[in-house]
């Protein structure tokens, strides 16, 4: 990355600049592919930009980013998604 | 352009700071699609200025200037005067700032930006509210919407935002909602390619804010625009077109739903429907999204 020397405080951009944000999720989208028809419902309105789409436009989901708000959940048309209760991981 | 035509490349990058179900997110995810990565991008205080994560990262792929709270366009005009010192004209000046920022503290830099003549965007989301320091009321914030500087409601109705920049004439203004994409990305590359200052204001409902299931951000913004409570128009050159529902809204095409089939969701609005229904209250919305269509019937109707 090109750095810049200013004289002023200046940050640099980095994905995960507040760490993985997927710890803060309690429910968790599970995506059902055969379901899905390929509409970009949940990637356009993913507030994260954690649903990624691929070259075919099929979707798939970034546990590590993904806060689980359930906006895909909610605007997807053939219910292709559903949230789950996050499991508690033992220590 | 259909959503399968909109680029994969994110200028936002994952795990910011912004709250689950943020409507800043989207809105900044579409417009920056719109925009590209050749934009500077000038934030005062608001919630994006939290989003931009800590120092010394940032969750923005382009460049970014923070500054002052009243200051979005005259550090815009700056950036503009600047790039046109230099020559460079390939470079989209875009100040993006919440409605605090707009409507009450930065609205006479943002006038004087407009008067000027500068080249840029202006961009405002609007959550009715200041979220960033804690709910305060802003000059945005609905009638009877619950804040924690209005208690019991807000006693005054908001002020029409959109209207004040007309009166500027500027080349290009328009409104519209997180909750349809198509027409978030039109308006901005319609702006993008138009010379002289633009004003796009943008509905970002705010879960935390507005009290309600973070899951519901987009269903939200349609059901203000279905109930009336909020208009998609553009202003090109004077001329003034309604969009999507708000265009068959003022041609009587279609009904408006009530305003409380929008109002009944949000926990702002709770202490109008318990203990028990506030009739008063409830009618006074009605009446007043009703004169405001009348009027837009009557100002903006091409005959």
């Amino acid at each position: 990355m090109k750095k810049f020397a200013v004289e002023t405080s200046l940050s640099y951009p980095k994905k995960g600049a507040m760490g993985k944000t997927g710890s803060w999720r309690v429910f968790k989208p599970i995506l059902d592919k055969k379901k899905c028809v390929k509409c970009l419902r949940c990637w356009i309105f993913c507030p994260e930009g954690s649903i990624h789409r691929e070259k075919d436009d099929s979707v798939s989901i970034d546990y590590d980013f993904c806060k689980g708000c359930g906006i895909c959940a909610n605007e997807c048309n053939v219910k292709a998604i559903i949230m789950e209760r996050e499991e508690v991981k033992k220590k | 352009m259909a959503l399968k035509d909109y680029p994969v490349d994110e200028c936002l990058l994952q795990g910011n700071a912004s709250c689950p179900g943020c409507p800043a997110t989207i809105g900044l995810r579409l417009v920056l699609k719109a925009l590209g990565k050749k934009t500077i991008m000038v934030i005062p205080a608001c919630c994006t200025a939290v989003i931009e994560s800590l120092y010394p990262h940032t969750s923005f792929d382009i460049p970014v200037m923070n500054i002052a709270f009243e200051a979005a366009a005259a550090g815009a005009s700056g950036v503009e005067a600047a790039l046109r010192q230099q020559g460079r004209t390939d470079i989209t000046v875009a100040a993006w700032a919440g409605d605090g920022g707009t409507y009450d503290i930065g609205i006479q830099a943002l006038s004087g930006a407009l008067e000027r003549r500068t080249n840029f965007i202006y961009i405002c989301y609007n959550n009715q509210i200041y979220s960033n320091t804690g709910i305060q009321r802003s000059g945005a914030t609905p009638y009877a919407a619950w804040t924690t500087t209005t208690v019991s409601g807000k006693n005054e109705f908001r002020k029409e935002m959109g209207e004040i920049i007309l009166a500027h004439h500027i080349p290009y203004a328009a409104q519209t909602c997180i909750s349809y994409p198509e027409d978030v990305i039109s308006k901005i590359t319609k702006a993008k390619n138009i010379q002289g200052p633009k004003y796009i204001e943008i509905l970002a409902p705010c879960p935390p804010g507005w009290r309600f299931s973070m899951d519901k951000t987009v269903e939200m913004g349609r059901l203000a625009v279905d109930s009336g409570a909020w208009s998609l128009w553009e202003c090109e050159n004077d001329v003034m077109t309604f969009n999507g529902k708000s265009k068959l809204i003022l041609e009587k095409k279609i009904q408006r739903k009530p305003v409380e089939e929008w109002i009944k969701y949000q926990g702002r609005f709770s202490h109008l429907f318990r203990p028990q229904r506030d009739e008063v209250r409830l009618k006074a919305i009605e009446d007043y999204t009703d004169n405001l269509w009348e009027r837009y019937r009557k100002c903006y109707t091409t005959k």
